[in-house]
């Protein structure tokens, strides 16, 4: 099964990096939005940066990466489909999990590599300001991403162009930010908005990410972990249904 | 002995309403190119597809190295080769990078430089897929196609959008892939490309095949009438010629007579009948059918209509 898995990872990482709008879009967007958002909203003179925020900007700027992550893997697909890409990768011994799990694969490598650029740009703008556990942390925000890559992927599997699902990706999953309780709480929305609202992977990203930068352990948040892994269930079902290679 | 390598009978496919192979049988035999002709939308590519176990058929039974492409697609890729109509590949992977992970793909591989060396792409071995013209681009997917040396190679409209000079060294690609003993099975709605490459042809139309054989046959069969052109100015010429055995028509416009006849030996008697009445000829020539001709005598418009 593992047969090419490595390899196309590799020729879709160097490819994907020589593609300049889709790194500026997906890597450096996200960590000028935190450099700007958190320089113009912070107050310099605090000693923790992230405390004098009305929300926590590196929390929406991981998610900005787990969603670009989404949108790109968006792109890609369509194109790949319209182009007969997938189709010829599916005419060789490549597994059809192989190929596309390659493409999941790579986005979570370059979901790690923007994290780390938000870390290194939080050290040099803010220093002192991150005491997190970045291990849990990063992992937190891949199952977050994996589950909102999911939801791509029933994106580009429904949506037959290139031309219009990526558009529809963007509007779709930036929408999803504004409901993960990242800039309100989700307790003064109407029932029904607040329910949807835990229908979406953003939202559960957002708490489990907040949990844990606020020191609390993945115990502590397991509904929003089982949430996350509901919504990659679901969306993985959906697509294996109606994905299309052509 | 004939040996089929493929086998298709009765193969049908729909999709929703439209029907895309209505009835397909066919053979191809081992070590000859097998030619699918037939305008767009013919059926040709699904035809192709089912054959190569990338699509569903809804009834009739395929048979490809005596595999099942629907139950062995994994096997079946190892020993076949296939190149798509209108591929694309990853805009900026490089030439070497494709070959690289098609290579690793496969249990066997050939020498892949000499592959590069052979289709002339070696000095493009570190370009950009998008920077490839097209018929960079189309010698590439035959290498890709050719790198696990496979016994069956499927190649859909390998030529179409190609300038004549690429058109031409595809072709000689194609014979040489058949005289290393492979089996090509190939699409193509240019007559002249099924005529100069194709041991035998099958013409599809709205999902039937029509008629099947080698082009000389099939030329034989739906048009026999040869003609022959030329000018004389002398006078009298025309019951000269009339006395030609064979001959069914002749017609004449100004200086210039066309004769039509049937039969195997028509043109060399009239190359001797002209030279025994002594006829003074300025210009001549021949006007033979080929498989376009045919193609519009059995579905009555020409193919790109």
């Amino acid at each position: 099964m593992l047969t090419g898995f490595w390899k196309l990872t590799w020729v879709e990482i160097k490819v994907f990096m020589r593609e300049p709008m889709g790194v500026i879009g997906s890597l450096a967007l996200p960590v000028l939005a935190f450099i700007f958002v958190s320089r113009g909203l912070g107050d310099s003179e605090a000693t923790n940066v992230a405390d004098a925020m009305p929300f926590n900007v590196a929390i929406m700027a991981a998610l900005f990466i787990a969603i670009g992550a989404a949108l790109s893997l968006i792109a890609i697909i369509t194109i790949y489909r319209e182009g007969g890409i997938l189709k010829r990768l599916r005419a060789t011994p490549l597994s059809p999990l192989t190929i596309l799990g390659a493409h999941v694969f790579v986005k979570l490598i370059f979901t790690v590599v923007g994290l780390g650029l938000l870390v290194l740009a939080g050290r040099q703008f803010f220093p002192g300001a991150v005491d997190v556990n970045l291990w849990s942390f990063t992992a937190a925000l891949l199952l977050g991403t994996l589950s909102i890559l999911s939801v791509g992927f029933v994106i580009s599997s429904m949506v037959p162009t290139a031309r219009f699902a990526q558009p529809l990706g963007s509007v779709l999953l930036y929408p999803m930010v504004a409901l993960s309780g990242l800039f309100f709480p989700l307790e003064v929305l109407p029932t029904g908005w607040r329910v949807f609202a835990n229908m979406l992977p953003t939202t559960h990203a957002v708490a489990l990410m907040q949990g844990i930068w606020d020191g609390a352990g993945w115990g502590a948040h397991w509904e929003h972990v089982l949430g996350l892994v509901a919504v990659f269930a679901v969306c993985r079902a959906v697509s294996t249904k109606v994905f299309r290679w052509e | 002995m004939i040996d089929p390598v493929i086998q298709v009978t009765n193969l049908k496919k729909r999709y929703g309403s439209t029907i895309a192979v209505a009835d397909v049988s066919l053979e191809v035999h081992r070590g000859e190119i097998f030619g699918l002709i037939g305008p767009n939308g013919a059926g040709k590519t699904t035809t192709m597809e089912c054959v190569e176990g990338l699509r569903k058929w809804d009834h009739g039974s395929v048979s490809v190295l005596g595999l099942d492409p629907r139950r062995d697609a994994r096997a079946l890729q190892e020993r076949i080769g296939v190149q798509h109509q209108e591929a694309h590949l990853q805009k900026r992977i490089k030439v070497w990078e494709a070959i690289d992970l098609w290579s690793s793909l496969y249990a066997s591989v050939v020498d892949t430089e000499a592959l590069l060396a052979q289709l002339g792409l070696t000095e493009k071995r570190n370009a950009w897929f998008m920077t490839l013209s097209g018929g960079q681009k189309q010698r590439l997917f035959v290498a890709l196609a050719l790198i696990h040396d496979p016994e069956v190679v499927f190649l859909d409209e390998l030529t179409t959008g190609l300038d004549p000079q690429a058109r031409r060294a595809i072709w000689d690609l194609i014979n040489g892939i058949r005289d290393r003993g492979k089996t090509v099975f190939l699409t193509t709605h240019l007559m002249e490309e099924a005529e100069r490459l194709c041991d035998r042809v099958a013409i599809i139309e709205h999902g039937s095949l029509i008629e099947m054989g080698t082009p000389a046959e099939l030329v034989r069969r739906h048009c026999p009438q040869l003609g022959v052109v030329f000018s004389s100015e002398g006078d009298g010429v025309r019951d000269r010629l009339e006395r030609i055995s064979g001959i069914d028509d002749v017609t004449r416009d100004g200086e210039t007579y066309t004769l039509r006849g049937t039969g195997d030996d028509f043109v060399t008697d009239v190359i001797h009948a002209v030279a025994s009445e002594g006829i003074h000829v300025t210009g001549f020539r021949t006007e033979l059918p080929n498989l376009e001709d045919v193609f519009l005598k059995l579905t009555g418009h020409h193919i790109r209509d």
